[in-house]
């Protein structure tokens, strides 16, 4: 088929090893008008230099408040096909497996709706169904939740939760983060759907400290799995490594940061009582070390991208929790902290900008959490801290 | 509309479970270890006996019904029907025994995938929609990745490096990819600042709010014309404005550009996570193949392949050598705009004396 425009600079996008966005624009253009005139207002933004979307206006599905982005191009005349080009956010099932049948499934029902051009998967997490126009809408949500799909998070609301593979592929999961992620999701459904908070609120759950989802650095509220007790050690497998060519004493030893280990050539000695939990000897030697068997959960709080004053990392709120259904201290925790948001959050400010506002020692005592060591790097190197009436002594 | 289906609301997505490999769901929670085999295998062994094994490709995030229709059925051929997709964009199938691998691999290769990304090298790259699909994109994000990883795919598919080194693209500062705490990522920005339609900001802005949505309080009421003005000396071109307000167009193709921050991780091992720090603050938007930038990014990558010791990642061998040498062993220039004047400035400045001559 020939193609409805042409497009140098994008077609140099074609060449190359790595797989290419172009063929994938071009592959969907043979069977989509929409993909077609995409393909010529990316060009257009190749030469010019500059996007030619709008902000998405407010569209959706009955009943819900989110879950669709609407979007539509500055140049509509120019291209028709792509007047509207709306994403559907689709929630993905946790741990992002699919069955062969069930993704070619979501392609049925795209193909006839869409552009054909999807994310597998958003930043979030969501199966994004990549431009639709707004009178499909509904169709492709009939279709889709018919066969068991909903739609995912957007705008001030929970977004779509998500999380690593846990315990599905991993033997260092402490947690197991998808059944959370599922339960999480299918809890707050209405909190999901209809958008009633100040802001966004995300959730990530990491089965351990390597957080293969990064939910330190993206999540409002980061759950990462964790173990109290001794590392399990199989002496034979650590001798094991050494045969095989590592060095135990430069590549685990003295990588320890927190100098807990021992190793005469003969038996690795761990003083568990002065471990950070950080992983690094477990994800040097996988057959020889493991997690402890106590396991659960440490929820960090407040983690977002630098706009508005500055990125935040989530910082610990709760040492140690066991997750495990019906997750009800979890939940009631969830609920106190997002009361407080609703009662003093303004509007477009994230949970972890609040707490800056109003102080960590406010969130602390009106959500009902002690202070303990573990939640602060280092104690204050100011003299000026608050006290409360009941502290001070009286004549 | 009749012929439609019934539509059901709030039923959440489906049960993870039926989406799983028979051998990954009779070993939940049982996996003893791993080991990975080549670039693109690994084997995860269960305390039952049982083994699955991975093979992982890129995949461009961007993807048509087309291509996920026929790793769909690559996963039928080889994989009993299941597959999985990853945080960075890889597409991972399973099979049971070690001799399926290799007719799996081949098949994958032929076709054009590329097979690699696991262990200490580079994965795939997480990234935002670009101009392929957002309003505040100063960049595009899939071409840039397609340019920079063309460049380094060897290092996805067979080279080792220290440790992995992420990479990340997020193509304004909302940052939707979450690049601030990536090895080397990416970052469209604007130079200049948002330009006031005064007319449209009456009719579609909620002045309040756009007030409020400025960071350095640069912007203020205009009674007169029912608008905002903007205070030039503090705008500092984040376009978080422009997010709220549409009548604030900040887009400006000769200045838009692409920022360099390297050296951050979420891992907890060894060292706390890190943020990524600015390595380069603007190179210029020069698509389709962003020279500028996979020349930054590749002078970046040499110079921590050429001074990393094993399993340092690229933030702990700046850490060791220290800033001012990580600029000269890069050779990148160190302008007023590396030291930092927003909220968390006073934590950068070097409070000793002891730093190195370069």
């Amino acid at each position: 088929m020939s193609k409805k425009y042409a497009t140098p600079l994008l077609d140099e996008l074609k060449k190359g090893a790595f797989p290419s966005f172009v063929k994938e624009m071009e592959m969907a253009a043979e069977r989509s008008d929409m993909a077609a005139d995409l393909l010529g207002l990316v060009e257009l933004s190749y030469k010019e230099k500059v996007t030619h979307w709008k902000h998405g206006g407010i569209v959706g599905v009955r009943g819900y408040g989110g879950g669709v982005i609407g979007r539509y191009s500055d140049i509509p005349d120019k291209f028709p096909g792509v007047a509207h080009f709306h994403t559907v956010r689709v929630n993905s099932p946790s741990g992002f497996y699919y069955t062969s049948d069930a993704i070619k499934e979501i392609c049925d029902i795209w193909d006839k709706y869409g552009s054909g051009l999807t994310n597998v998967h958003g930043s979030t997490g969501d199966l994004v169904l990549l431009g639709t126009r707004t009178e499909s809408l509904e169709p492709i949500f009939a279709e889709l939740s018919s066969r068991g799909w909903d739609l995912g998070g957007s705008g001030s609301a929970m977004r779509t939760p998500s999380c690593c593979v846990g315990k599905s592929r991993c033997e260092w999961a402490n947690i197991d983060s998808m059944a959370i992620t599922n339960d999480i999701t299918h809890h707050f459904q209405d909190e999901m759907h209809r958008p009633a908070f100040p802001y966004k609120f995300k959730f990530k759950v990491a089965g351990c400290a390597v957080d293969c989802i990064a939910s330190i650095a993206r999540a409002d509220m980061s759950i990462i799995g964790t173990w109290k007790g001794d590392i399990r050690i199989d002496q034979t497998e650590v001798k094991n490594c050494e045969t095989k060519g590592m060095n135990i004493q430069t590549e685990v030893i003295d990588m320890c940061p927190t100098g807990c280990m021992q190793w005469d050539g003969k038996q690795l000695k761990i003083d568990n009582s002065n471990c950070n939990r950080c992983m690094n000897c477990i994800a040097r030697m996988p057959k020889a070390l493991r997690p402890g068997t106590e396991q659960g959960a440490t929820l960090l709080l407040g983690s977002k991208a630098p706009i508005v004053t500055g990125a935040l990392m989530s910082w610990v709120i709760v040492p140690f929790i066991k997750m495990e259904p019906p997750y009800e201290e979890f939940y009631e925790l969830v609920g106190k902290i997002w009361e407080w948001w609703d009662e003093n959050g303004k509007n477009r400010e994230r949970i972890g900008e609040l707490i800056e506002r109003l102080s960590f020692p406010r969130f602390l005592k009106e959500v009902g959490l002690e202070p303990v060591a573990a939640m602060v790097k280092e104690p204050r190197r100011d003299p000026f801290f608050f006290w409360s009436e009941e502290d001070i002594i009286k004549k | 509309m009749s012929e439609l289906p019934q539509r059901q609301t709030d039923i959440g997505p489906p049960h993870y479970e039926k989406f799983l490999h028979p051998v990954i769901k009779k070993n939940y929670g049982k996996w003893k270890y791993h080991e990975i085999l080549t670039p693109g295998s690994m084997v995860h062994v269960s305390e039952t006996g049982d083994k699955i094994y991975t093979i992982r490709v890129a995949s461009p995030r961007l993807l048509s019904t087309n291509t996920i229709r026929e790793m769909a059925d690559i996963a039928t051929k080889h994989c009993g029907g299941y597959l999985r997709f990853t945080t960075r964009n890889n597409v991972e199938f399973f099979v049971d025994e070690e001799g399926k691998i290799a007719p799996l691999i081949k098949e994958l290769q032929d076709k054009g995938y590329m097979v690699g990304g696991i262990g200490p090298r580079i994965s795939n790259v997480v990234h935002t929609q670009g101009w392929i699909h957002c309003h505040s994109a100063a960049t595009d994000a899939s071409g840039l990745v397609k340019a920079i990883m063309d460049d380094l795919s060897e290092y996805f598919t067979t080279k080792e490096l220290a440790n992995r080194v992420r990479i990340a693209v997020a193509c304004c500062v909302n940052m939707c990819g979450a690049v601030h705490c990536s090895d080397i990522a990416l970052v469209g920005v604007h130079k200049t600042p948002p330009r006031i339609d005064d007319e449209n900001v009456k009719n579609f802005c909620e002045v309040p709010s756009t007030i409020a949505s400025c960071p350095t309080s640069a912007i203020s009421p205009d009674p007169s014309k029912k608008s905002v003005k903007i205070k030039l000396e503090k705008c500092m071109y984040c376009g978080n404005c422009y997010s709220v307000c549409p009548a604030m167009p900040i887009s400006d193709p000769d200045n838009d550009g692409v920022a360099i921050v390297v050296g951050g991780k979420v891992a907890n091992l060894r060292s706390a996570p890190t943020f990524s720090k600015l390595a380069v603050p603007w190179l210029p938007n020069n698509p389709p193949r962003w020279p500028e930038v996979t020349d930054a990014v590749k002078k970046i990558l040499n110079a921590y392949i050429a001074g990393a010791k094993k399993h340092e990642r690229v933030g702990e061998w700046i850490g060791r050598i220290g800033w001012e040498k990580f600029f000269q062993e890069t050779a990148l220039p160190f302008t007023i705009q590396h030291v930092d004047d927003f909220t968390f400035a006073r934590e950068t400045f070097r409070t000793t004396a002891a730093f190195k001559w370069t």
